[in-house]
């Protein structure tokens, strides 16, 4: 067995003594809820201060607290696009043209934070998919 | 160009068979009997005019108001005098007041301003002092008595000693949901004055009121609220007939508290969600209000507009010149003694883009 292949099982005969795939502590899951919190208060950010458009408009202006985004109802069928779309692309509409900017790819870390900003605002909201 | 309605068809039940007359861009008055005469104001609000950069302003807002004056002028008979409501300016600097006040400046007619607290909270209304004059004031016409007050001042401790900056103080105030705002307040020494001005109008002189932000408690966490509300309201009690008019909600409110009513108006920049879309926080939309269409965001100038308000009798009939919508009409009903809409109050005439959530 050549040395590297050698030392690769080590590794991982010694890493997966400390982490099984199914356990997480209660100090785990306070940490995860951090790291989504920390992203939508990045999100909340971007959503005050203007900065994913050009003209300095920011999406708090006609959006306080995110209210009427209702990121429970989507996906759902969007009758100015003609067809059911996501969240990110509607963000993407206001993004060009109330803030005169680049559309966000849909895993961009900025679309990320808007999303998990919006979706942290209508926490507790019933999902209810399609309703316009 | 959307159409009028007449203020024939608001004085519903006034007189037997009363019809429903639209006519473009023109009005048939209605003289009523007795001492008053009848008449017309054109209130404009919350146009949030918004420097980008040097001479470059944010277009959408500029249209708005660019459209609202435009029809304003095209109404004929003219309408007796214009308000603007508030919030000319975005961040409260000259350049965007300027620019405000030229758009402003080709209306005919006589113009009265309201302060908004986009215009004040960068010099303390100084340089918008210098454009419209006094922070309160009050007048006379017709037989109507008008009050116009600064609603939006808050704490002496979160004016002056709060923040570094002029300039941060104003992004403070200027962002509706942040939690490092203050509360709205007419504060004591204007209800001192208020107390003053209407010691010499007789209790049966209908009086109107203008204010920016709600004399009433709606929604603290967007100052959809005035933290005096209720000191305001006792001064204005003993009057037979008082109007409350205000701006800042960018959306239809009404309201009647005691015998006084309240109305909103709309902004010509851009739609506000009604409190109750906010799932996180208690809010009191007046019970009475028949919302506003949801706003079509597609078209960019849908739930916004600007209204023509009848005074008829000393009560007020608020007509809504909405873009991109059916116009509607909150008109006092003198039987129910409330503030109406005249075409969707009853609950089987709700139309689904009226429901909020």
């Amino acid at each position: 067995m050549p040395r590297s292949t050698l030392l690769l099982a080590i590794a991982l005969t010694a890493f997966g003594a400390s982490a099984r795939a199914d356990e997480f502590t209660r100090a785990d899951v306070d940490r995860y809820l951090k790291e989504f919190e920390s992203v939508a208060a990045e999100g909340r950010k971007l959503w005050t201060n203007g900065s994913v458009g050009t003209n300095g408009v920011a999406c708090a202006q006609c959006h306080p607290n995110a209210a009427n985004t209702h990121p429970e109802t989507y996906p759902k069928f969007q009758k100015q696009l003609g067809k059911v779309a996501q969240l990110f692309e509607m963000v993407n509409w206001c993004i060009r043209n109330p803030l005169q900017g680049q559309n966000l790819a849909a895993d961009d870390p900025r679309m990320t934070a808007l999303v998990s900003y919006i979706t942290f605002e209508r926490r507790g909201m019933k999902l209810t998919p399609g309703v316009h | 160009m959307s159409e009028l309605i007449t203020r024939r068809s608001v004085l519903a039940g006034a007189s037997a068979g009363a019809a429903i007359a639209t006519l473009p861009i023109s009005m048939v008055t209605l003289a009523f009997g007795g001492t008053r005469e009848d008449f017309t104001f054109t209130y404009i609000s919350d146009a949030h005019i918004q420097q980008i950069k040097g001479a470059t302003f944010v277009r959408n807002w500029d249209q708005g108001l660019k459209r609202a004056v435009a029809e304003a002028n095209l109404v004929k008979p003219e309408s007796d005098f214009v308000m603007f409501g508030g919030d000319l300016a975005q961040l409260g600097k000259r350049e965007e007041l300027d620019h405000g006040a030229e758009m402003l400046s080709k209306l005919e007619g006589k113009l009265y301003c309201v302060m908004g607290e986009h215009d004040y909270y960068l010099d303390l209304g100084d340089y918008w002092s210098k454009l419209y004059g006094p922070h309160y004031y009050s007048f006379d016409h017709k037989g109507v008595h008008f009050v116009v007050l600064n609603s939006i001042l808050t704490s002496e401790h979160w004016t002056f000693h709060r923040w570094p900056t002029a300039e941060q103080r104003m992004l403070e105030m200027a962002g509706l949901d942040n939690p490092n705002g203050s509360p709205f307040m007419v504060g004591d020494k204007q209800r001192k004055w208020l107390a003053n001005d209407l010691a010499k109008v007789d209790r049966a002189t209908p009086l109107v009121v203008f204010s920016h932000s709600p004399l009433q408690k709606i929604y603290k966490g967007w100052n959809f609220w005035t933290d005096d509300a209720e000191d305001v309201q006792a001064l204005l009690a003993p009057y037979d007939n008082v109007t409350v008019v205000y701006g800042h909600v960018h959306q239809i409110q009404y309201n009647q508290i005691g015998n006084i009513s309240f109305n909103s108006v709309m902004s010509t920049a851009w739609p506000w969600p009604y409190p109750q879309t906010y799932s996180q926080a208690e809010s009191h939309l007046p019970v009475l209000t028949i919302p506003m269409n949801r706003a079509d965001p597609f078209f960019e100038r849908d739930a916004t507009g600007w209204q023509l308000i009848d005074i008829g009798s000393g009560r007020v009939a608020a007509r809504y010149q909405l873009w991109d919508n059916e116009p509607r009409t909150v008109a006092y009903d003198r039987k129910a003694g409330r503030p109406v809409d005249v075409a969707y109050q009853e609950p089987t005439q709700r139309r689904p883009p009226q429901t909020h959530y």
